[in-house]
């Protein structure tokens, strides 16, 4: 069979195939849906444990909300990112649009991290253990990046990699923000590393499965 | 409609397309098959591969039809699947390339187990057979055979094409299988 009678088959097939689509929504709406999904995780871990050890954070290291504020951004930015670059034709700079909140995250975490080493705070019985951290940032990612994962699976991301790493930076930035509900102090440099493992094993984890989920979907 | 440019019309195209147009949906994609065909040039993409990957963008433009958004131009949006469907295709012949030897001669000279002629007979036979056998069988089940066992297809790919699910797809290839088997009374566990 020639070429173009190969196409023109195939094209027979997908017109006789066709069925009406609705159209998906734009990013923004997409990346706005699943930030609503954090919010309402957001709400039931504070009916759990109200803002008094946010309140007591932030009083305690008036900068604390640099860092609360990098990865309070991060999360959206992130998502946001995910869902642009999961549309064809988009370019893939806007994976760049998350990094000055993630850096900013990174920078303020380190700050705190190097006053609790100058000067230790005292000891909180609210505090969490640093193993408990780790726990908590996978268990709250999981979730989160699952939900990602299926609603970017809706659209067709071409760099699936890229897509499911922003996705896991998304994720990993809003259990790290809820993580502050239920950490009075500055992290110390155990913390801080048990911290950055776990983001990196959700983020390297979503990016692994992530994208052989999203890859498949755009073949 | 004069003053069209290829653009305006493509994203027309594309427009009725997503409302189930597919008089229009047919034309557009007709249209695409030039605009890939020089973006994937373009790329360097030995002349062997370029139809392959014609193929390829025209079922990924199929299944991704749902995020093009009629506010936003239409040719890049089909260049950027044509570039990222070239690019695989590339890494894909990049890896074969490093796996397999390619010997025609030896190919043509490795010598034949049996009798040629008798053998393509033989094979007439049994495609004839395994054709009505298919062609009796339920329409679920047949549109499975042929586009997954026959046409050699992908899941995606049948699934797109027919529009029903995967799940689908494979229950109605594996009760199609069972029949045909019992059909020609193949054992359950053999290769057929």
């Amino acid at each position: 069979m020639s070429d173009s009678a190969r196409h023109e088959r195939l094209i027979g097939e997908l017109a006789g195939a066709l069925r009406p689509v609705r159209r998906l929504p734009p990013p923004w709406q997409r990346a706005a849906w699943w930030v609503g999904l954090v919010v309402l995780i957001g709400l039931g871990l504070v009916a759990l444990a109200g803002f008094d050890i946010v309140r007591h954070r932030l009083g305690s290291s008036p900068d604390a909300w640099l860092a609360v504020l990098g990865s309070v951004l991060t999360a959206p930015l992130a998502a946001f990112a995910a869902f642009q670059t999961s549309v064809p034709g988009r370019s893939p700079r806007w994976a760049l649009l998350p990094l000055p909140s993630a850096l900013l995250w990174m920078a303020a975490s380190g700050v705190g991290c190097l006053r609790s080493w100058l000067v230790p705070p005292p000891p909180a019985s609210l505090a969490i253990e640093p193993r408990s951290c780790l726990v908590f940032i996978v268990c709250v990612s999981l979730p989160l990046a699952v939900a990602l994962v299926l609603m970017l699976r809706r659209a067709c991301p071409l760099r699936p990699g890229l897509t499911a790493t922003l996705g896991g930076l998304a994720s990993a930035a809003a259990a790290a923000t809820l993580l502050n509900l239920f950490h009075p102090f500055d992290v110390a440099a155990t913390d801080l590393a048990i911290h950055a493992i776990a983001i990196v094993l959700v983020v390297l984890a979503t990016r692994a499965l992530g994208a052989r989920a999203l890859g498949l979907r755009a073949r | 409609m004069g003053g069209e440019t290829v653009e305006e019309r493509l994203a027309a195209g594309m427009q009725a397309a997503q409302e189930g147009d597919a008089v229009a949906y047919q034309r557009l994609l007709r249209e695409c098959v030039p605009v890939i065909s020089r973006t994937v040039r373009a790329l360097g993409l030995p002349p062997d591969r370029v139809e392959d990957v014609v193929q390829e963008t025209l079922l990924t433009i199929h299944r991704a039809r749902a995020t093009y958004d009629p506010a936003r131009p239409f040719l890049p949006w089909l260049r950027a699947i044509a570039r990222r469907r070239a690019i695989d295709a590339a890494r894909l012949t990049g890896r074969q390339g490093a796996r397999e030897v390619h010997d025609p001669d030896a190919y043509e000279n490795h010598p034949s187990d049996g009798d040629a002629a008798s053998e393509a007979i033989e094979q007439q036979d049994r495609a004839r057979l395994v054709g009505e056998a298919v062609a009796a069988l339920p329409a679920g089940q047949r549109q499975a055979v042929e586009h997954l066992a026959l046409a050699d297809r992908s899941l995606d790919e049948a699934a797109a094409l027919t529009g029903r699910s995967k799940g689908a797809l494979k229950v109605n290839l594996h009760r199609a299988l069972k029949s045909l088997r019992t059909r020609f009374g193949v054992e359950p566990g053999s290769d057929v």
